[in-house]
């Protein structure tokens, strides 16, 4: 606006600024026409999708729905992610909390090597130990249960990262020494009087932890047989297969993946999107 | 004063969870991982020990190095159009003039929170040779006689997993350079005009400069993700000839297909080996431009 008015009116700026306004909207187009294109096509029979290009929604949204509920129970997927992402999330929230905590206000020995050690483990790539994993989740009898895929949360270093950094900067000592003057074990003054000073971080961690389980999909495919305990990436996957030349389901798997994504998304993206700016700048 | 000294040691049981859960979860699986790629072992019976066995066999595994070769293809077809269309956007969307930028980082970022796999069954279909959206389009244009095969073609395939990665993650970078961007203090810019330097001067020479360190944290936290790629590739397929096949499907056919563990967990170990050379030549390489 400024340069607007202090400058005579030239083509130049006008022609820029259109330029990239028409640049910012392709790109977003070609970030939502795949999505408006899959919920179109999840509307039509097998044979519109075969024949023709299609652009508007149709009628047959429930038959395909139905042949895909037949064979795959989605929802019984969809139910089981939620369980073991809300229990891992949980687990994840309060054990980063208690050690970023830790490690931000107990000076104890070897606190700077042992906070180097769990950065450290970041690096460690996923997929490292998978099969030894696998074997001792056999040994364990864990197999087949969501106890890999829930204790997990324990051991979160990106979370510590996180949570230490929140403490050193909204957890006053003051507090501290204040529940140990009115007499509580340490225990206590982190369940009374820090968690709820952190709560802002936790809700930043815990929808990437949220997210982050929400897509996990190796280690749920490996540990899991039976397919009523399986989780929803998963069941997509086997539809991919079950299902190769039946679009019409294929599609409908897609969208009952999307729809809940895009409900929390619209919700929270001011959220997601600073809590990502914020992990990026400390990271 | 006192008692802050004297409760310190408290702290070890506030980390102790986290050194529990990595030994059990993660240590103890990573050794355990590393004695069987030393060993013969159906899976049945007790491992045998072999030595280096499964080491030499990796070595003289085409399967192995392809599987590396592509997924740096793959990597490099991503990386480059999703790392200059993150920063393109992000210069004009640190722009003050610009309206709805919430709006617009949203719709961006959006593709990188929808599960790997959903993304990959989403994009095989649209690629589809006889019923994809995509063909289909570039029949209506009259761009195309008859439709594309293109998951018949290695280079297609390629080009099409680069798609979904860069796809996926330039609105990540995007986030990620807008914040590196306001990181660089106003008094710089302002600078910057009164010396009467173009937009376009400011953003060669003072911009890009500054945003170093950022780079440098893309950079290696694509090369990390990049090498491992997995879950949307495994939607996409092998390609003709194996031409999509990545490192980690590699390692998830052997141990999890092909049910041939001790050789699987060898490759576990390789593909830790060629992420952390390539992480530690990016890191170099990027600090040897000072």
């Amino acid at each position: 606006m400024n340069e607007a008015t202090r400058e005579p009116m030239r083509l130049g700026p006008i022609v820029a600024k259109t330029v990239m306004y028409l640049f910012l909207i392709l790109i977003a187009i070609t970030c939502l026409v795949p999505f408006y294109s899959m919920f179109i096509t999840s509307t039509h029979a097998n044979s519109d999708i075969a024949r023709s290009l299609l652009f508007w929604p149709g009628d047959q949204f429930m038959e395909n729905y139905n042949r895909l509920i037949e064979t795959v129970n989605i929802w019984r997927g969809f139910a089981n992610t939620i369980f073991i992402t809300v229990a891992f999330t949980c687990l994840n929230l309060y054990f980063a909390a208690l050690a970023g905590y830790g490690f931000s206000k107990y000076n104890f020995k070897y606190r700077g090597g042992l906070f180097l050690f769990v950065l450290g483990t970041m690096m460690i790539p996923g997929q490292l130990g998978i099969i030894g994993f696998y074997k001792l989740m056999n040994a364990l009898n864990m197999l087949n249960t969501y106890w890999p895929l829930i204790l997990t949360g324990i051991r979160d270093a990106f979370g510590i990262f996180l949570m230490k950094q929140i403490a050193d900067s909204s957890v006053p000592n003051e507090i501290i020494e204040s529940g140990r003057i009115d007499g509580y074990g340490e225990l206590s003054i982190f369940h009374k009087l820090i968690l709820p000073l952190m709560a802002p971080g936790l809700a930043t961690l815990g929808i990437f932890s949220f997210i982050g389980k929400w897509n996990d999909f190796l280690t749920p495919m490996i540990i899991l047989f039976d397919n009523d305990l399986q989780t929803l990436p998963v069941m997509i996957a086997s539809v991919k297969s079950q299902f190769s030349s039946d679009f019409g389901a294929q599609y409908v798997g897609i969208v009952i993946s999307v729809v809940p994504i895009l409900i929390f998304f619209s919700i929270m993206s001011k959220r997601i999107i600073s809590g990502v700016a914020a992990g990026a700048v400390k990271g | 004063m006192n008692s802050k000294i004297n409760k310190s040691h408290y702290g070890y049981f506030f980390i102790a969870p986290f050194f529990i859960g990595f030994a059990v979860f993660g240590l103890i699986p990573i050794l355990y991982t590393f004695y069987l790629s030393l060993t013969k072992w159906d899976g049945f019976s007790d491992p045998i020990f072999i030595g280096w066995d499964n080491y030499a066999r990796i070595v003289q595994d085409t399967f192995f190095y392809q599987a590396i070769l592509n997924t740096l293809i793959i990597w490099i077809i991503s990386i480059v159009p999703q790392l200059i269309l993150a920063l393109v956007l992000a210069l004009i969307l640190n722009e003050k003039f610009v309206r709805g930028k919430h709006f617009f980082r949203a719709v961006y970022y959006f593709p990188h929170i929808i599960t790997p796999i959903t993304l990959g069954v989403m994009f095989s279909l649209m690629f589809d040779w006889q019923t994809g959206s995509v063909n289909k389009l570039l029949l209506e244009f009259g761009w195309v006689s008859e439709p594309v095969n293109w998951f018949n073609s290695p280079w297609w395939s390629r080009a099409i997993v680069g798609l979904v990665i860069c796809w996926q993650y330039f609105g990540f970078n995007l986030i990620v350079f807008i914040a590196g961007l306001q990181s660089i203090p106003s008094e710089v810019y302002e600078a910057a005009e009164v010396d009467g330097a173009s937009k376009l001067q400011t953003a060669w020479w003072i911009t890009l400069p500054m945003l170093r360190p950022v780079f440098l944290f893309t950079f290696i936290t694509s090369v990390i993700g990049g090498l491992q790629l997995f879950d949307a590739p495994l939607m996409l397929g092998n390609g003709p000839d194996n031409a999509t096949r990545t490192m980690v499907m590699y390692l998830y056919e052997t141990a999890f297909k092909n049910f041939d563990y001790s050789y699987g967990s060898a490759i576990a170990y390789a593909i830790f080996i060629v992420v952390m050379f390539f992480t530690l030549i990016t890191a170099r390489a990027s600090r040897l431009k000072d």
